[in-house]
């Protein structure tokens, strides 16, 4: 198939970028969208030009790496689907594909459609862990947890950290992915102990790093590669309301 | 009280802050439009309701203070919040295409703006009188229809009104998400109920208006 590509190209985060045009030909429909951007890069090498810089490492949807807005959605057009895993047939012959990196104060631009995403691991560091005792292994079955609430745990879990939820979001706000954690941990025993801090941890963490707040679009699910529910907001705010209500760590922040 | 201050510097905060506040409001226009609508039944009624509301003056300014204050907050929370939204992305997307989020989760800021317009006027007009054509502190009833008698202000209280009806369908239903509570037995509630409040509390209020611009109330 024969494309137009209108790709984001800026050089570092201190200068503006804009976008390059490139007709790119002969792609096979069974590629995927990244194996389609090698393509393209190595038509850019062979005439001594940059290739376009991009993110990708496991190329099978589970490491959340990849991070292209494909013709104005996180991920492109496909549900549930991260772009390492979206095939060019579902594009027609001939289409002009516009690709941008995830846009947020928070993600600066590494180059081109490559974006550091370190503020979603200070997030996490702030307090998306349990404390657990080093030695051996607990016996498995001692810690009863109902079906259902491993489920709904499993299911927040789920998330890669690709931060989709912020491209997507008209706010630019990371609640989907803070939530997701708060959610997973929130849910299991195990994370009881540090319920409260985490929260309230988590959300400072969040709010410095510049991220927008949420007004419940719900466009975060929808781009969402592992469809995180929107209940993990709402987990997020009710757990951060009981913290900070009932919280007596006056010196967590 | 450091707490507080922590909790209100916080995104979330303020958003609970907003939804609090949010639901104050609900309340209050619920009552609002149900006793306003005694202007249907004879004005001795509606003249007889507004002297009870005056009653006792200490609940009288408590609740009117409560409500000023829970603007103030409202109006606060929601400027803050667009300005960190606003920051949270300085460089736009050359195409962003929506995938979800209602007409109405939209028009939040813009419908708000206008609503917050419209308390002001609404205050000036039929609580203080400046704005209106022949004042009465006491007979409420000829101050609804004097008042609706002039089409330019009939025409911006039915605006006023669609803009409530906008902010209370996104409003009511996002308030319980803001608090915690979504839940598979009562989503699909809580989105019946917003609606319903957003459809049925501006309906009552245009009917007012509409009486008195059609001559059914004089
Ligand atoms: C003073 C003028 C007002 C302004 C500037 C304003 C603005 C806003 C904004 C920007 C939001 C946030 C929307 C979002 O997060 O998506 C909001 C939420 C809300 N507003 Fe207002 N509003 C005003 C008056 C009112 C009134 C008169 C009512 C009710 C009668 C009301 C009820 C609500 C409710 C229930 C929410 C939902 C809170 C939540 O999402 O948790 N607001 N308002
Ligand atoms: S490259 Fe790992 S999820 Fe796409």
């Amino acid at each position: 198939m024969n494309l137009t590509l209108r790709v984001w190209r800026q050089e570092h985060a201190q200068i503006s970028g804009a976008f390059v045009t490139y007709p790119v030909s002969d792609i096979n429909p069974d590629m995927s969208f990244l194996e389609m951007l090698d393509v393209v890069n190595e038509g850019l090498i062979a005439r001594q030009e940059t290739p376009i810089a991009f993110d990708h490492d496991c190329r099978e949807g589970i490491c959340g790496a990849c991070s292209l807005t494909i013709n104005g959605i996180p991920h492109g057009p496909n549900r549930a689907t991260t772009a390492c895993q979206l095939h060019m047939r579902f594009f027609a012959d001939g289409d002009t594909i516009v690709i941008e990196p995830f846009r947020a104060k928070a993600f600066p631009v590494v180059r081109d459609l490559v974006v550091d995403r370190a503020s979603f691991d200070r997030i996490i560091a702030a307090g998306g862990y349990v404390g657990v005792s080093t030695g051996s292994a607990p016996e498995a079955n001692a810690l009863p947890i109902a079906k259902a609430i491993a489920d709904r745990a499993m299911d927040a879990a789920q998330c890669i950290g690709c931060g989709a939820c912020v491209a997507a979001c008209p706010n630019a706000s990371a609640m989907l992915f803070t939530g997701a954690k708060v959610m997973h941990l929130g849910l299991v025993p195990q994370g009881q102990a540090e319920r409260s801090d985490r929260v309230l941890r988590m959300v400072d963490q969040m709010d410095a790093e510049g991220f927008g707040g949420c007004t419940n679009y719900g466009e975060c699910h929808e781009a969402c590669p592992k469809e995180i529910p929107l209940e993990a907001i709402a987990r997020l705010n009710g757990d951060y309301l009981r913290a900070a209500l009932s919280s007596r760590e006056e010196d967590a922040a | 009280m450091q707490w507080i201050r922590r909790f209100y510097a916080s995104t979330i905060g303020k958003k609970v802050v907003m939804a609090v506040t949010g639901l104050l409001f609900t309340g209050f226009v619920v009552g609002h439009v149900s006793g306003n609508l005694l202007v249907y039944k004879s004005p001795q009624a509606l003249n007889a309701y507004a002297a009870f509301l005056k009653g006792s003056a200490v609940v009288l300014w408590g609740v009117r203070l409560t409500l000023l204050a829970s603007v103030a907050l409202h109006a606060h929370a929601a400027y803050s919040l667009t300005l960190v939204s606003r920051r949270a992305r300085p460089e736009s997307y050359d195409q962003l295409d929506r995938q979800a989020g209602t007409w109405s989760a939209r028009t939040m800021r813009w419908g708000g703006v206008l609503l917050l317009v419209f308390i002001v006027y609404h205050l000036l007009h039929f609580t203080v009188g400046s704005v209106h054509p022949s004042f009465s502190h006491t007979d409420v009833y000829t101050n609804v229809v004097t008042g609706f008698s002039v089409p330019a202000v009939a025409v911006f209280y039915i605006v006023a009104m669609l803009a409530l009806a906008i902010h209370l369908h996104h409003g009511v239903w996002s308030l319980f998400q803001t608090l915690g509570i979504n839940h598979p037995h009562t989503n699909r509630l809580r989105r019946v109920f917003a609606t319903l409040l957003a459809g049925l509390v501006p309906l009552g209020f245009v009917a007012i208006v509409l009486g008195v611009v059609l001559g059914w109330v004089h």
